[in-house]
């Protein structure tokens, strides 16, 4: 194993339990973005650019967007709910 | 159920998972060491006998087509259930565009972060062409330039510019651009048993390999998916955004 595959491997070893233990889901969906970018990085230093590439707009493109878009519509729902409680 | 039995429970299991995972791995093969024989046979044979240079792709859209057009249209249903479960019911009505425009969450984006979004809309779109064409010669394919593709208007609404995404990207094309390259796809496959004889085989000839017009349909068939990922992700996210930002009760 080369240097840069071993400091690919512990920069997803970090970044992996960081996601899990960050508990603001804004902050966790950016966490995630920064792990799909260092397992691209991976995927790369072993010779996978395929899957790197797949990785890469998958998970620091494709999901954080959907998660964000989701949070922002929770946010709403939770500020309109004391409104709602009151019309009732 | 008592802390002490949790815990104890969780114990008992973390051994058990624990010592089962150092079973299975105490025979993997060493680092580097590749045991099974077809990753051999087609590193050896492959170019000779699909003259695409990118062997990754020869597997994806040739050897194993059949299991790409199952995960084609597991992302085809995937994105139309979403359709479905987000559609407009009844008494939900979608604000004017404008005033959604001026208000949704990215509404006040800076300047800078506009114009960089804006600037960079070219470079993807000739990035995606460039990754789903040349998909059979270098690392790249219709998944993963399909995506770059998406993401290209995306970076007009992450500028601010939310209704220039829907005037882009209407709703009307993106879903007529995944259900058409699936479709797509679906074709060329038959087009093998129409050709061929057989469901996907590869029955356009094959061309000079390391030239763009090689390697027979796995050029047409990355076009395909190309076209069918663009449309799923844009439908994907246009109907979360339309959630978040257009839909009120």
């Amino acid at each position: 194993m080369t240097a840069l595959q071993i400091g690919a491997l512990v920069l997803v070893g970090v970044g992996s339990p960081v996601v899990v233990l960050v508990r603001d889901p804004l902050r966790q969906a950016i966490c995630f973005g920064a792990l799909g970018t260092s397992l691209a990085l991976l995927f790369f230093v072993f010779q996978a650019p395929d899957v790197a590439l797949a990785e890469l707009v998958v998970s620091a493109v494709g999901l954080p967007l959907i998660l964000m878009l989701t949070l922002v519509k929770l946010g709403e729902i939770a500020a309109e709910e004391p409104e709602e409680e009151e019309r009732e | 159920m008592s802390r002490s039995v949790r815990v104890g429970l969780f114990c008992g299991g973390a051994l058990a998972l624990a010592t089962m995972l150092v079973l299975a791995c105490v025979d993997l093969p060493g680092f580097g060491h590749y045991p099974g024989p077809y990753g051999d046979v087609i590193a050896r044979t492959g170019v000779a006998a699909r003259h695409a240079t990118d062997l990754v792709t020869a597997v994806n859209f040739d050897y194993r087509a059949f299991d790409t057009l199952g995960e084609e249209f597991i992302l085809f249903a995937a994105v139309l259930g979403v359709a479905i479960v987000l559609r407009d019911v009844r008494g939900e009505s979608e604000r004017a565009r404008q005033e959604a425009a001026e208000e949704h969450a990215f509404g006040d984006a800076s300047a800078a972060l506009g114009a960089v979004g804006l600037c960079l809309v070219g470079p993807l779109v000739v990035l995606g062409i460039y990754i789903v064409t040349h998909g059979h010669l270098t690392p790249g394919g219709g998944f993963q330039g399909g995506l770059a593709l998406a993401a290209a208007p995306l970076l007009a609404f992450l500028g601010g510019e939310y209704v220039a995404m829907k005037v882009v990207a209407p709703h009307a094309l993106v879903e007529a651009g995944e259900a058409a390259g699936a479709a797509g796809f679906a074709l060329i496959g038959l087009g093998g048993l129409v050709f061929a004889g057989v469901f996907f085989e590869n029955f356009i000839g094959l061309g000079t390999p390391g030239k763009l017009l090689s390697a027979g349909t796995i050029p047409l068939s990355n076009v395909a998916v190309g076209i069918e990922v663009a449309g799923a992700f844009l439908l994907l996210w246009t109907e979360f955004s339309d959630q978040a930002l257009l839909v009120r009760k």
